[in-house]
């Protein structure tokens, strides 16, 4: 049953990821390779990445909507695409708004109680930790596109990549809108394509 | 008076689903225009609040702050038409562009495109991984959080909420451990 699995997969991952945006990347990155990891690839999950950063509306809604279109219509039928997208969303939607209903409820207590803080103290920077493992694997996508090899390094595709890289970095770290950065890396790609750059 | 007051819950939220860009932090400034000027639904020390509730609680910040602000204002009903306005702008819009871009993939510029896209995607992580960063608690036992969470996951293929649920308890106990040694 697909859209069960969708269902608890989402709720799962909602319910263990603390810093929202990216916090929620890692989970999302194993499980869609571990479930649906024959219907959506790597890239397409980088791809929707960036759809995701240039539309409105939290990282997690986006990407478990575009995940649960995906599995859910995976034999063409359009409708069961968007219930897969329905069952996806109320997923990952679901453990926040039932933890914020107790929390406000007793809002005193959370607040100060030692366990919360205790745990937050191990979480935080365990979240950058895990955040940085799903950068790498999203490195390995855009500069091994064909698989980890030496051979990579001789391609002119390598130094394009790595190139639209360094410059989006500097602009990311200058504070230019994300638009802009996916929209100039979309006409680099563009030129280096027809230029047959990408092999 | 409950209905339209509900359906102001809902109206106000779907504005603010569907003009922030980037979530979280970025939809602030928007719900302290709508919930805190407009309809003094919740105060602005409520919405600090709601900043440090979210940043311990699981799950998007947007639906942190949309159920709680909606059931601040209205109770649960409150809370439920809240979420399901900040919910729904993103939730059309992506339905509408998976479609898109399966029907558009296979054509060459659009795989051109998304070439440097992905690159271009590696640097806004590499920027939000060092904001991360920033936020996070330093010193010595952050650090062997963060190191352990990466080493875990990238090298021993550990299970990422194996990892979570570790580091929460170490977090805790190392916690509790600091406090008994301040204690004596």
């Amino acid at each position: 049953m697909i859209y069960l699995e969708l269902f608890l997969t989402f709720f799962m991952i909602g319910a263990v990821t603390f810093g929202g945006g990216y916090a929620m990347l890692p989970m999302i990155q194993e499980q869609v390779a571990l479930h649906w990891g024959d219907i959506i690839s790597g890239e397409m999950l980088v791809d929707f990445v960036a759809v995701s950063e240039s539309t409105p509306g939290p990282f997690a809604v986006n990407m478990a909507t575009y995940v649960g279109s995906a599995v859910g219509g995976q034999d063409g039928g359009a409708w069961l695409g968007v219930f897969g997208s329905f069952c996806a969303t109320l997923g990952v939607v679901l453990p926040s708004f039932i933890v914020i209903l107790i929390v406000a409820k007793c809002y005193d207590r959370f607040r100060q109680s030692r366990v919360v803080k205790g745990c937050m103290s191990g979480l935080k920077p365990a979240v950058v930790g895990l955040i940085a493992d799903a950068v790498l694997s999203v490195a390995v996508t855009v500069f091994f596109h064909a698989g980890v090899r030496v051979a990579v390094f001789t391609q002119a595709a390598f130094y394009v990549s790595a190139g639209i890289f360094a410059v989006m970095v500097v602009l990311a770290f200058k504070k230019v809108h994300p638009i802009l950065i996916i929209c100039l890396s979309a006409a680099v790609g563009i030129a280096a394509g027809y230029l047959g750059l990408w092999g | 008076m409950r209905a339209s007051k509900l359906w102001r819950l809902f109206a106000a939220f779907f504005r603010i689903g569907a003009f922030t860009f980037g979530g979280g932090i970025a939809m602030i400034p928007l719900i302290q225009k709508e919930a805190v000027e407009n309809y003094k639904w919740v105060t602005d020390d409520d919405v600090m609040e709601i900043l440090a509730i979210a940043e311990s609680t699981p799950g998007p910040i947007a639906i942190n702050a949309a159920t709680f602000v909606g059931y601040r204002a209205c109770g649960v009903w409150g809370s439920v038409f809240a979420t399901l306005g900040v919910v729904l702008p993103s939730f059309l819009l992506i339905l509408v562009l998976s479609f898109v871009l399966q029907q558009f993939q296979a054509l060459q510029v659009v795989q051109f495109a998304f070439r440097g896209i992905r690159a271009g995607v590696l640097a806004l992580l590499i920027k939000s991984l060092w904001t991360m960063y920033k936020k996070s608690p330093k010193g010595g036992f952050a650090y062997v959080a963060m190191g352990a969470a990466f080493i875990l996951t990238a090298v021993l293929n550990v299970n990422v909420i194996f990892v979570i649920i570790g580091c929460g308890i170490f977090g805790l106990l190392s916690a509790r451990h600091l406090e008994r040694s301040a204690g004596k």
